[in-house]
């Protein structure tokens, strides 16, 4: 585990056509100054993972508006202010893949724990399950859904201390947790990084072994 | 009389039991939260990751960290809790929760459900957590006008919209009538300012009475 002291350190060596999972529900928990500095970095070509496909100008909306990204993986593009992925989109100029908000969740757990698909119910009889594998047990239909995983995830948490043990404050925690375990390289960027020891083990979120780098921001 | 949409949302409040965790989905089913009975103990739950949803904020209230699933900020009552994506989701599909009320374009008389996505070739399509709400929760409420705006019923023999989920709603509560549904069809519990026999006329599905 590295805390680094720019953000710009924090995002180093992302791949041209990297898939990358970026937390946040809205803006709570968006890690803003990450995404920027992925922007600095200039990795193109990517695939992003993320409940919603930005908002505003900033954020994920920006590293959208720099032609960054060849498709969104995401619960939830359409929104008031998320006119730069729609015209994006309505140009053909970005991949969509459409995913309820609870698989998209799901399948980048199954992906931190080692699993290698999953049968679910939901989505089952609707368009989003169409072309997938599905199974009756016990008199319920599934479909079967295989993980996310990414290169890199982009979280943002409330606090970590020197070892990477991460907590979240209130529902800024949404994706964090389950991002953190699903990626190659996991990149936190918090409000304050604090010594070992004081951060009460009892209340460590994300444990330090899921986590690769820390900045403050 | 007709109900008004504050009615409407008094009316499934009145029909939420006591001490139930509950999910109230985005927009007209956020208003039910307003009617339900101070001492009630109904927890709300939402989505991105929170049970003991309080009001929302006002003022000095309002925390960046603290949101809905509309994204509106909110507060915390007393025994709130936090949890991540996966364990929101698990604690959904899980059949945890006893009560989720949602909107929708569309209600089939076996229960399937149509409320993410237009159809229309130029809409952008945008699930979030409607499939998952769908099928989680003991039983699902429905909460629309009975009719669209161009007249048409909303409670459908099949429905003509994408599904959002299949055999999924319990009972359907709308300004001129609630229906139960069932494997037999819909059953009509209570009218408002309108005859079963006008009822029946309107829509093309075979009504019962209760």
């Amino acid at each position: 585990m590295i805390v680094c002291e720019t953000t710009d350190e924090a995002v180093a060596g992302v791949d041209d056509g990297a898939t990358v999972l970026i937390g946040g529900f809205g803006m709570a928990g968006m890690p803003v100054a990450l995404i920027d500095a992925l922007i600095r970095q200039g990795a193109t070509d990517l695939t992003v993972v993320s409940n919603n496909a930005g908002n505003g100008d900033t954020g994920l909306a920006a590293l959208l508006a720099a032609g960054r990204v060849r498709k969104m993986v995401c619960s939830f593009p359409r929104q008031s202010d998320s006119w730069v992925f729609d015209g994006l989109y309505r140009e053909g100029r970005i991949e969509l893949e459409v995913v309820p908000q609870g698989n998209l969740a799901e399948r980048m757990r199954a992906a931190g724990a080692g699993i290698g698909a999953f049968f679910c119910p939901t989505g089952v009889g609707t368009p989003l399950a169409e072309g997938k594998e599905e199974r009756e047990i016990d008199g319920r239909r599934y479909v079967l859904e295989y993980p996310i995983k990414g290169d890199l995830a982009l979280i943002g948490a409330h606090r970590a201390d020197l070892a990477g043990n991460l907590v979240y404050r209130k529902t800024a925690r949404n994706f964090g947790p389950v991002m953190a375990t699903a990626a190659s390289t996991v990149v936190a960027q918090v409000r304050e990084v604090v010594e070992v020891g004081a951060i009460d083990p009892e209340v460590v979120v994300t444990p330090g072994i899921y986590v690769d780098r820390v900045v403050a921001a | 009389m007709r109900l008004s949409k504050d009615e409407l949302a008094a009316l499934v409040a009145r029909d939420i039991p006591d001490g139930s965790f509950v999910n109230l989905g985005i927009g007209q089913p956020t208003t039910v939260a307003d009617h339900l009975r101070p001492g009630s103990g109904v927890v709300l739950h939402t989505e991105n990751g929170m049970l003991g949803m309080g009001p929302a904020a006002v003022g000095d209230q309002v925390d960046p960290d603290l949101t809905n699933a509309g994204k509106i900020p909110v507060t915390e009552l007393p025994g709130a809790s936090y949890f991540h994506h996966a364990d929101s989701f698990a604690m959904m599909r899980g059949g945890h929760l006893d009560v989720c009320v949602l909107g929708a374009f569309q209600v089939s008389t076996k229960g399937d459900l149509a409320n993410w996505h237009t159809g229309a070739p130029d809409a952008i399509p945008a699930v979030g957590g409607a499939m998952d709400l769908a099928i989680g929760a003991k039983q699902v409420f429905v909460m629309m006008t009975l009719f669209a705006k161009d007249g048409s019923p909303k409670l459908v023999p099949a429905c003509t919209y994408p599904l959002t989920g299949v055999g999924c709603v319990d009972r359907v509560y709308t300004d001129l009538a609630t229906f139960d549904l069932g494997p037999d069809g819909p059953i009509v519990a209570e009218t408002f300012g309108i005859s079963h026999a006008d009822l029946a006329a309107r829509l093309d599905v075979p009504l019962r009475r209760n």
